[in-house]
């Protein structure tokens, strides 16, 4: 048996086309919630929060379905997901303080 | 395959080196977006004229018909990858076309509706409504995914070449298909930040 066709057996996808499709379409539904917030006219504040809420669903879904990190080891996931969480942390950490004081200078 | 993982001899992460390669680069183009939406958001505050450019038809309409595209053409790479693994190569190389078709959809109409800016007098340097950089952020945001959808349509083309030639194993169809989706998901920011943030909803 050669590398390839270990590897090959080793990561066999689990997903289904059923459950493929279903993400999809929750996908979807997702982004029509998001154009439809579009419509109504809300405060900024309130608008930011709830498309970054939806957006990072969104991309929960697509990481752990379709990138397929929900049926990995966790070990993959322990290096990717807080890795990126404590990097961003890290650039908030710089930005936050300078832009509240941007956000009371002008009204 | 006996022993621990610190002998060597054992993955450690159950995947090849080629989607652990795959996975550290996404990480690290997560935070290159990250920071350029964070700048994007950070001018956006700091500016006092900021405009709220895009109507509901066609900007916002235009910007939701290339999010589908890009969802569907995310669900034709998972098929992709789910019969490259079955060895169905003939149907994965379909998938795999459709896909790379999804993303050269997804760039025409993208610069079509640049285009349509551009005659508006909207550049990356100056626009009528207000401030210059909204051109700036717009045209460096969204042409930075651009160029990442269509490095991702070569390189799915690539993929679909050497898959039907059986140069290439399933696990390469699987490691291309999480780049197209990191693809997808960035959209998924740069849709509502970029364009429903600056809804236009006149009367």
């Amino acid at each position: 048996m050669s590398a390839h066709e270990t590897t090959a057996v080793e990561t066999h996808q689990p997903g289904t086309k059923k459950l493929f499709m279903w993400v999809w379409f929750w996908l979807l539904i997702l982004t029509g919630v998001e154009v439809l917030l579009a419509y109504l006219r809300l405060e900024p504040h309130l608008m930011l929060t709830l498309l970054v809420g939806l957006s990072l669903i969104k991309s929960a879904l697509i990481v752990a379905y379709f990138m397929h990190l929900r049926f990995e080891k966790i070990g993959l996931f322990l290096v990717v997901v807080p890795t990126l969480v404590f990097c961003l942390t890290m650039i908030l950490i710089f930005v936050f303080p300078d832009s509240m004081r941007i956000v009371r200078m002008h009204p | 395959m006996a022993g621990s993982s610190w002998d060597g001899g054992v993955a450690p992460f159950a995947t090849n080196t080629k989607k652990l390669g795959m996975w550290l680069f996404l990480l690290s183009d997560s935070l290159t977006f990250s920071t350029a939406i964070l700048a994007y958001a950070y001018v956006r505050l700091s500016s006092s004229n900021w405009p709220r450019p895009f109507e509901i038809s066609p900007a916002i309409l235009n910007a939701t018909f290339l999010t589908f595209i890009l969802l569907s053409s995310s669900l034709t790479m998972v098929m992709a990858v789910a019969a490259a693994h079955r060895n169905e190569i003939k149907k994965a190389v379909i998938y795999i076309l459709l896909t790379a078709v999804g993303g050269i959809a997804f760039v025409v109409l993208h610069l079509m509706e640049w285009f349509r800016l551009f005659n508006e007098g909207v550049t990356p340097w100056a626009n009528k409504w207000g401030d210059p950089l909204f051109g700036g952020t717009f045209f460096g945001l969204t042409g930075l995914h651009m160029l990442h959808v269509s490095i991702g349509v070569i390189y799915l083309c690539i993929i679909a070449f050497g898959f039907g030639r059986r140069k290439f194993n399933a696990d390469h169809v699987e490691v291309s298909g999480l780049y197209w989706h990191f693809v997808d998901l960035v959209w998924m920011f740069i849709f509502p930040m970029v364009y429903l943030m600056s809804v236009n909803l006149k009367g």
